[in-house]
């Protein structure tokens, strides 16, 4: 029998409304106890003074690039990464090679992750073949699948044509599946390098309006009202999008959101280096829009930080803009991104930002067993962070294969001091145990 | 002045002069029956091009010529992917050769940007995607010099598709520095976003425009921006936009007119508009590009101050 006491730390559970000094006390991969001064006897104990406990976080939206790009990222060294970065779940999306279209790949995927051991992976499926956007995938295959999908998204793309959605949506209602949607009108985005205003227009890059991004949320808010169906809406990016996705939520629209940390951080000031490291999809766009994406993360309007964490080959970045496919790294990052980047300044609360890491993503799917509640019972899915460690982000040291992470030489506040996932440290002292 | 000439955002006030300045001084070597001075002998200029342009290679390749620079030509036609090599390794291999300029031209906005982080090399952008074309501006300034005293409230329209013009996003920087009051002629498609930052005056309407400028330059338009559906048909661009006997003729008698070239007859400008001896001033824009480049050349591989 293996016991572990986290002794002494700031255990921030959102999901029990929890937010003070607790011991936790941990028995064959699972919390047995929860409070103050618990008995030590017999079991490892880890001194959490000063460093906070929280759930394992949570992340809706990654790219593993495995199958088919592992020189890029596998889905081992990308759970490394993932743990690292104090998450114990991911959900990889589908645009792999080949596609996780159908019960195949994702069971592959999902049965990798196990292997790997360094977080659980909930793969995402695609919602059309081929993530064509011409004829739904077999959602019901992958649904009663090993890997239990229930979330499909054709990610990277848009479903470009409403009835394709509409049927999706409403189809997957009898597996009470999500269908997460990149919302991008591609008539207007076509060729676009960039977010459309003042900096594209300098650039000579062609733009891409943030008018193609709201028309298509407000189509998809509107389809999932007609078929009440659940909708998500990936890395939402515009200030007009936080405020249509608010109003759908006000008037009882059954939707969930998510936002990058790039896209509260980073403008598209970032593109006048022409260094595609800045180049991302949706784009980085304004202060406004970053503002816009912050106040909505506070509120409630969206539900879940999410990384979008997409690894790209150096050879493949080390080109023309135009030339570079969009995307940047996350995982490693994201914790310490939002307590510089929303914490801090006070945009949320230590609490709120943790609840946007862990429970809230893990309520817009079944994530099961993540997320808290860290409760008795329940599979001791944990981070543990210190709040205050200062450090500075070196590309060449990270984790995952890739080096395009958007961040690199900037001092962020927070670090992941440990890692566990059922129990067993994934990440010990800031180190990766495997 | 910069180390390499990417934008003419980059340049002051007081480079601009200096480049106009040193052209005049160079030109006087063009007027020689042995048109070469010794200033660049031992350096190598790469005019490295991956898109078509001959004029522009031609005029890159005569002015480092004339200053006794060895030149190579490397023309690599379509995108580096394409091809097989990238722009990266491109760039290792020019260097390891130990050029001393490269001279880019490129299909995408920003290469010369990636190329420069790559080289110790200097690099000039000789006309990046949709972005910018400094040498085209500074040989523009340098015709507008010749007729006009000063730059300062200068009134030059850029009439044509600003949207995609390397161009014109070139001229503006440059203009607005010198102190030039720029007006944007377009239809709304082929203008920019947020056009109202650049500080430039803005009309959709050609004919209310022309009567007030000194100097109309005519961007040259593209059919492919005709099928992506900018406007209906070319007919109808050179009625509204066109510059035509009929313009020329209500533009005030000093005003002169300006074409980067190459020309589509009889859409953005008329044959008798063109030819026109008195008001075209496009065969000495094409004469002044080999003097400006010199000049730049000249600067920015170091040569001795020039005194004019």
């Amino acid at each position: 029998m293996s016991r572990l006491l986290l002794r002494g730390g700031r255990l921030v559970d959102p999901a029990s409304r929890h937010d003070g000094t607790a011991d936790v006390l941990v028995e064959d991969g699972r919390v047995v106890e929860v409070g103050s001064g618990l008995d030590g006897t017999g079991a490892e104990v880890v001194d959490c003074d000063g460093l906070v406990v929280c759930p394992g976080l949570v992340d809706l939206h990654v790219h593993l690039r495995e199958p088919g790009r592992e020189d890029a990222e596998t889905i081992e060294t990308g759970s490394r990464a993932a743990a690292l970065g104090g998450y114990t779940a991911v959900c990889p999306m589908p645009n792999t090679d080949p596609v996780a279209d159908n019960a195949g790949v994702v069971e592959m995927v999902a049965a990798r992750g196990r292997e790997v051991g360094l977080v659980e992976v909930f793969p995402v499926g695609a919602v059309t073949l081929g993530q064509r956007g011409s004829e739904l995938a077999e959602l019901g295959a992958m649904a009663r699948s090993a890997a239990r999908v229930d979330c499909f998204s054709d990610d990277g793309r848009p479903i470009r044509e409403a009835r394709l959605l509409r049927l999706a949506l409403e189809y997957a209602r009898a597996f009470d599946a999500v269908i997460a949607d990149h919302a991008e009108d591609a008539s207007l985005t076509d060729g676009a390098q960039m977010h459309e205003g003042e900096v594209s227009a300098m650039l000579g890059l062609a733009g891409w309006p943030a008018a193609a991004e709201e028309m298509v949320v407000a189509r998809d808010l509107l389809l999932a009202e007609l078929t009440g169906g659940r909708l998500h809406l990936c890395h939402v990016s515009t200030a007009g999008a936080v405020e249509v996705v608010r109003a759908a939520r006000a008037r009882g629209v059954r939707v969930t959101a998510e936002a990058a940390p790039h896209h509260f951080t980073l403008t598209d000031e970032a593109a006048r280096s022409y260094d595609p490291v800045f180049k991302v999809n949706p784009p980085l766009r304004e202060k406004a829009d970053v503002e816009a994406v912050r106040l909505g993360l506070a509120d409630g309007t969206l539900d879940a930080i999410a990384t979008d964490h997409a690894p790209h080959a150096r050879e493949d970045k080390e080109v023309e803009w135009a030339t570079a496919p969009p995307g940047m790294l996350g995982l490693e990052t994201a914790l310490a991104v939002t307590l510089t980047e929303l914490v801090e300044p006070g945009y949320l609360d230590l609490a709120v930002a943790v609840e946007r890491l862990t429970v809230g993503p893990a309520r817009c799917r079944r994530v099961s067993g993540h997320g808290g509640p860290v409760a008795p019972g329940a599979p001791a899915n944990l981070a543990v962070f210190d709040p205050a460690a200062v450090w500075t982000v070196d590309r060449a040291r990270l984790a995952s294969r890739a080096r395009n992470t958007p961040f690199h030489g900037r001092q962020l506040r927070g670090r992941v001091v440990h890692t566990l996932l059922r129990g067993v440290f994934t990440v010990c002292d800031g180190q990766a145990t495997r | 002045m910069q180390k390499h000439l990417l934008s003419a955002g980059d340049l002051t006030a007081g480079d601009i002069a200096r480049v106009l300045d040193t052209a005049a001084h160079l030109a006087k070597v063009t007027d020689r029956a042995i048109k070469k001075v010794p200033t660049l002998r031992g350096r190598t200029v790469c005019n490295l091009f991956f898109e078509d342009s001959t004029r522009t290679r031609i005029s890159f390749e005569l002015a480092a010529k004339r200053l006794s620079a060895d030149v190579i030509n490397f023309s690599a036609k379509g995108s580096s992917v394409s091809k097989g090599e990238s722009l990266k390794d491109t760039a290792i291999t020019l260097e390891a050769m130990g050029v001393d300029a490269i001279v880019i031209r490129h299909g995408a906005s920003g290469a010369p940007w990636r190329l420069a982080e790559w080289v110790q090399a200097v690099v000039v952008n000789a006309g990046d995607g949709t972005h910018e074309h400094p040498t085209q501006a500074l040989l523009d300034l340098y015709t507008m010099r010749q007729r006009f005293p000063s730059f300062d409230g200068l009134k030059v329209a850029i009439v044509g598709d600003v949207l995609h013009s390397r161009v014109a996003r070139s001229n503006v920087l440059a203009l607005t520095t010198m102190g030039a009051e720029v007006t944007l002629v377009a239809p709304p498609t082929l203008l920019p976003a947020r056009v109202e930052t650049w500080g430039v005056a803005v009309s959709y309407d050609l004919d209310a425009v022309l009567p007030k400028q000194d100097v109309a330059m005519m961007l040259r338009v593209q059919l492919e921006r005709q099928r992506a559906g900018f406007f209906p048909s070319l007919r109808e661009y050179a009625r509204l936009y066109g510059l035509d006997g009929r313009r020329l003729d209500a533009m005030a008698d000093h005003a002169i007119v300006m074409h980067p070239g190459p020309m589509n007859r009889g859409v953005e400008i008329a044959a008798e508009v063109a030819d026109s001896i008195e008001r075209s001033v496009i065969a000495d824009q094409v004469a002044n590009g080999i003097s400006v480049r010199m000049a730049l050349l000249y600067l920015l591989l170091g040569g001795p101050e020039v005194t004019t």
